[in-house]
């Protein structure tokens, strides 16, 4: 923002223009949602204009934004996360084989699934520093050998079913909360996870360091940014999202096979409404959530406008198509 | 050609004989007139140079006549024909071929398949292979390159000279009249200077009409009949050139005497303890390399293209390491394997490539100049660490060192000026406090005005105790500003001389016309 | 005239002058090995049963027609996602209009074919006009694709008539009819590369565009074409799967990951991901050493989900083994 010059203009005409401008710098995002969200609240005052309407919003929309904040660090450093989904398919599918309808098993369960995603993290992020593989073929392959694996453990079908205190995570809430009736769980830990998230990657040197790469990776590493490790932390993070993500998709979906599937489109359309840039080199862990909630919105508005289901990944589609279009057109008029 | 209803402009020039002219040319970008007024002409079967510094027009105007851009006022007039051009290809066709530094050339295609690109022969859609490459072979002869280069070679196999023979040859292949070349000699070593001043020689008297661009003097003395000066986005004037100096030149450039050019050389006595030094260090190129560097001193490394002069700037900073030897910085052996390793041990280094190389442009000006202190603290420290005193007061006063104006250091640094860029380049490594700088063609593509600038800086660093190895080609600046030199040659060091040699010793060592005995002898001298 | 630097290996140097690429080697180091592994572990069918040798073959078709386009869509320096679903769309689509009977078939498939045209079309038009990173294109345009089939079929439509069934079944003489169209669809791919002027202009493009744009070549119409070429090729697959499996059914394309597959077969075969560099055959070689794979995994009885985690290894390895050399990083 340009200071102003010396004028004889008077100081309130001043503030306007600040204001103005501050205006213009408001991330499309948020106008985005709000305008969705007070429409479903005119279709659905239930549904939306209720406390309770809007925790239930927020149980779906949590997992899906945790999700989209793991992605935006792998595309904030240049590359794509594509195995997202299959992560989301084993937490899932693995898990009614594992826990065997044993709540003592939750704990180990969890524990592993975590370890598997800091496994799958670090192959993908080894892969494509080492092996100097493009993340795309890296982590459609991971998804491809993932989702084997899953498929492979539980014999082709779901195994059982997810005991409760596994399933808490996602589908549970607390309750009688003072204003806000009921807050789910998934809210929570999406929020815990967004601190981290936000701490890690706008105020530590490594976060800094995961934009300087993802700018001009010639330069990062000349300047002395250990390249390989930044990129294989940043694969880690994400799978373990992954992972978080799963667990809470796991409470409240239905156990199927199918389950988890485009769920990386989905949290890579999460970031591009969020404001970041496919190439790498921007990003912003705020904005990302409310893409999130902005992505989920849209397919509520979709649902309640009577639209069949099927038709959303067609609407998904159009939507990430037209979000980088309108943001790679803007940025050719810049130039 | 009759042209009878043709303005007096055309009319004059065909009367002159001129094969093309620009008149009043005028396009000016936001913030900036790049050409005001130009006017020129260009004789057939000329050879003319337009020098002038960065920002002065050269460029605009190059690419108003070869059709890349459009003028917003003016003329031009082709063989007594007004013209304009709105696409470059209706200036090839037309007779104007333009050669820019980075070649236009798709390495993973033949030669011949490169200079018919768009304009294959073949009927209905197809192409006929066998008239392609026999178009092509007709082509390099005329360049007298069929021996040379063989039509389904493919580019990337051949070497920068040969390249630029195939844009040559594409150009003739569109019966150029007038061919433009932008800093043609700038990858080239001696001896292809040589084979490409012998083309031009051959294209002229074909009676092409040349002109071309370049910021080294000698060359252009050594190839130009005319040379135009602009200055400023006007011309200054337009010499002959046997009948002025260089010096006039850069006087018209720059409108300031050759002399105050360099500021002064360092004193041996302010010189420090060695601050590096290095014992017989080798890699997969280099050889043999020893040498020692003090502290407050400038040390130029000079040699021709392929000498290894960056590569020795790369292995001392771990980006493709030395895999024998020793090396000393501040009289402890270390070990250098990256750049973090170079970076920890407080050295520096400013590529030659600034932009691709060393500016982040997504990122605001601070992240820029923090960076590299960043990366020496851990990982996942706070970027706010050591208070929030560092990107409070650190970076203004960095950016005050080197003369940065910037109303805010939030704004990305792609919307910065050029100059201002190389400055946040700058600040970076004063930021991370390295006390030996790397420099590889620090005034590389720079005006002569800034140009001054940066060798004050330069010396200005040596005065706070800051050992400086400057990688040049321009041998003015390589004795203006070294207190000693390396020459390299074939991946060594093939000599060393004092400051104040003169330019032919090291031309001598450089292309290893003189005994390698009497190097080593002043080697020697000049270690002790 | 120089030619390679000294500094290159010997192995390097004599590969690159003779112009085999490495994939050839590969597919004869894959053949041995499979059918070593088969004497040892199965019934050795491999090498002396010849049906088993035309079966890997046949498995090869459909990926192997689809992959011309691909790698003629990844010479352009473009990409395309979509095929997957074209595939499934073609396979639902023409089933469904045949409805089992012969008078239908000439409008199936021209109705398929105006789809795969409308396909290619869009996503050509996308990247060029809108400028979106192809990836994200082809990506979002195969989810449209994905919703409009989900929400229309859910499972087998319609049925193919028996003459119908040729393609997939017939032969001429000894030679499966299936293998006849993969080559002359292998061939006319190569034809288009090597001797057309839009060939020459594509390689072009995705060399450099700037370049290419420079020299008069409208880059544009030749990224489109090349998308068009590509959806029909897909077009051209279903239509072969679904003659194989007599009805159409939606998660044809899916499942067989023809878009990873198509992309693998083609980088393996020296396609370059970046554009500019490529040739079909290499590709085709590519496409039998996934056809032996597939054919060997079979012949050993391993597990098929456990071929998928193969698959997804092999495919990254193969990629590797071409990026592990080149000195630039990737993202």
């Amino acid at each position: 923002m340009t200071a102003s010059t010396i004028s004889a203009q008077g100081s309130s005409t001043k503030f306007l223009r600040k204001l103005w401008s501050w205006i213009r710098r408001i991330p499309p995002v948020y106008p985005m949602f709000l305008l969705i969200f007070i429409t479903l609240g005119f279709l659905n005052p239930k549904g939306y204009q209720t406390m309770n309407g809007i925790m239930t919003y927020f149980r779906p929309a949590s997992p899906l934004a945790v999700l989209a904040i793991g992605q935006m660090f792998v595309l904030a450093i240049g590359g794509f996360d594509l195995s997202i989904g299959a992560i989301v398919t084993f937490c899932v599918l693995a898990s009614s084989k594992f826990l065997a309808n044993d709540p003592a098993n939750a704990l180990p369960n969890i524990l592993l699934l975590i370890g598997m995603g800091v496994l799958i993290g670090l192959i993908n992020g080894l892969v494509v520093s080492f092996l100097k593989v493009p993340s795309f073929i890296t982590t459609l392959g991971m998804m491809m050998v993932v989702r084997g694996a899953a498929l492979y453990y539980v014999g082709g079908a779901p195994k059982g079913y997810l005991t409760d205190n596994f399933r808490m995570f996602g589908r549970n809430y607390i309750q009688d909360v003072p204003f806000f009736t009921r807050i789910p769980y998934s809210l929570i830990i999406l929020i815990i996870l967004t601190i981290i998230a936000y701490i890690i990657f706008h105020r530590t040197n490594y976060g800094r360091q995961i934009l300087a790469v993802g700018d001009n990776m010639l330069a990062a590493g000349l300047s002395g940014v250990k390249k390989k490790l930044v990129r294989v932390m940043t694969f880690i993070i994400c799978s373990v999202f992954a992972v978080l993500g799963g667990i809470m998709v796991a409470g409240y979906g239905g156990v199927n096979v199918t389950i988890g599937e485009g769920m990386e489109m989905q949290a890579i359309a999460a970031c591009v409404i969020g404001g970041v840039l496919l190439g790498g080199g921007k990003g912003n862990v705020i904005n990302v959530v409310f893409g999130a909630f902005t992505l989920q919105a849209i397919v509520n508005l979709l649902n309640q406008l009577g639209l069949p289901k099927p038709y959303t990944d067609a609407v998904q589609g159009l939507i990430i198509i037209g979000v980088v279009a309108y943001s790679a057109l803007s940025t050719m008029k810049k130039r | 050609m009759t042209l009878v209803n043709s303005t007096s402009a055309a009319d004059i020039s065909l009367k002159n004989g001129t094969v093309m002219e620009v008149r009043n040319i005028c396009k000016r970008f936001p913030g900036v007139v790049a050409c005001n007024k130009i006017s020129l002409d260009f004789l057939p079967g000329e050879v003319h140079a337009v020098v002038g510094e960065n920002g002065a027009g050269k460029s605009t105007l190059m690419k108003i006549m070869s059709g890349a851009y459009t003028p917003d006022s003016g003329e031009m007039i082709l063989q007594g024909e007004h013209v304009s051009f709105s696409h470059p290809q209706e200036a090839q066709l037309k007779g104007v071929s333009i050669i820019y530094q980075e070649f236009n050339l798709l390495p993973e295609r033949t030669v011949a398949q490169n200079i018919f690109l768009g304009r294959e022969p073949g009927k209905f859609g197809t192409l006929d292979v066998a008239e392609l490459n026999k178009n092509a072979i007709a082509v390099l002869k005329e360049v007298e390159a069929d021996q040379l280069i063989s039509p389904t070679a493919l580019c990337s196999s051949l070497s920068v000279a040969e390249q630029q023979i195939v844009e040559i040859a594409k150009a003739i292949s569109f019966d150029s009249k007038v061919l433009i070349m932008d800093e043609p000699t700038a990858s080239l070593t001696l001896t292809e200077v040589k084979i490409l001043t012998d083309l031009i020689m051959k294209l002229k008297a074909r009676g092409m009409s040349i002109i071309f661009i370049s910021h080294r003097l000698i060359e252009v003395f050594d190839i130009a009949e005319k040379i135009s000066v602009l200055k400023d986005g006007e011309l200054v004037g337009t010499v002959i050139t046997k009948d002025t100096t260089p010096q006039e030149i850069v006087q018209m450039m720059v409108g300031r005497e050759l002399d105050h050019y360099f500021p002064p050389l360092g004193i041996p006595e302010d010189f420090g303890e060695v601050v590096l030094r290095i014992k017989d260090g080798g890699n997969n190129f280099l050889k043999d390399i020893n040498f020692e560097l003090r502290k407050g001193e400038v040390l130029c490394v000079a040699g021709l293209q392929g000498s290894g002069r960056t590569e020795l700037a790369q292995a001392l900073f771990g980006v493709v390491p030395f895999k024998t030897g020793t090396l000393e910085v501040s009289g402890k052996i270390r070990t250098i394997k990256s750049p973090p390793d170079a970076i920890r041990l407080k050295m520096g280094f400013v590529t030659e490539d600034r932009k691709a190389e060393g500016l982040l442009p997504m990122q605001p000006i601070r992240d820029n100049i923090l960076l590299t202190v960043r990366t020496l603290e851990p990982l996942l420290d706070f970027i706010f660490k050591d208070g929030i005193r560092n990107s409070r007061k650190l970076v203004p006063t960095l950016a005050n060192q080197v003369d940065l104006n910037a109303d805010t250091f939030d704004r990305e640094a792609q919307f910065l000026s050029g100059g201002n860029q190389q400055k946040v380049v700058l600040s970076k490594w004063l930021s991370s406090k390295a006390n030996i700088f790397i420099f590889d063609e620090p005034t590389r593509g720079i005006d002569v005005e800034a140009k001054a600038g940066i060798h004050d800086m330069i010396r200005r660093l040596t005065k706070e105790g800051i050992a400086v190895l400057m990688i040049s080609s321009e041998l003015p600046e390589v004795l203006g500003m070294s207190d000693r030199i390396l020459i390299m040659r074939d991946g060594r060091i093939a000599g060393e001389l004092p400051a104040k040699s003169t330019e032919q010793e090291i031309m001598l060592i450089a292309t290893g016309h003189s005994k390698d005995q009497d190097a080593n002898n002043l080697a020697a001298v000049g270690k002790e | 005239m120089t030619t390679h630097p000294a500094s290159d290996s010997w192995f390097k140097r004599t590969t690159q002058r003779v112009n085999i690429p490495p994939v050839f080697y590969f597919l004869i180091v894959v053949f041995i090995f499979s059918g070593v592994l088969d004497q040892l572990f199965a019934d050795g069918q491999i090498f002396t049963n010849p049906l088993i040798m035309l079966n890997i073959i046949v498995r090869s078709v459909a990926l192997g027609i689809v992959a011309v386009g691909q790698t003629m869509v990844l010479i352009g320096a473009s990409i395309d996602l979509s095929v997957a679903y074209t595939i499934s769309i073609t396979a639902v689509m023409s089933s469904y209009l045949m409805q089992g009977r012969n008078e239908n078939v000439p409008t199936a498939i021209l109705g398929v074919f105006g789809i795969g045209i409308a396909i290619g079309l869009a996503n050509g038009l996308i990247i060029t006009k809108l400028r979106v990173n192809p990836f994200i294109a082809t990506l979002g345009t195969s989810l449209i694709i994905k919703g409009i089939i989900n929400a229309t079929f859910s499972n087998y439509t319609g049925s193919v008539p028996q003459t119908f069934e040729f393609f997939g079944y017939g032969m001429i003489g000894p030679i499966p009819v299936s293998i006849i169209i993969l080559l002359l669809v292998v061939t006319i791919g190569w034809f288009i590369l090597a001797r057309t002027k839009f060939g020459a202009h594509l390689y072009g493009v995705g060399g450099n565009s700037e370049v290419a744009r420079l020299s008069g070549v409208r880059t544009d119409r030749v990224v489109i074409a090349a998308h068009i070429f590509c959806s029909l090729t897909a077009v051209l697959s279903g239509i072969f799967l679904v003659s194989l499996m007599r009805s159409g059914a939606p998660w044809v394309g899916p499942n067989g990951f023809y878009d990873l597959n198509s992309i693998a077969v083609a980088v393996i075969g020296g396609t370059a991901l970046s554009g500019g560099k490529g040739s079909v055959w290499g590709t085709l070689a590519g496409v039998l050493i996934f056809g032996v794979l597939s054919t060997a995994f079979n012949q050993l009885g391993v597990n098929p989900y456990l071929k998928l985690v193969f698959q997804g290894l092999i495919i990254v390895l193969a990629v590797a083994s071409y990026t592990i050399r080149s000195k630039k990083e990737a993202a």
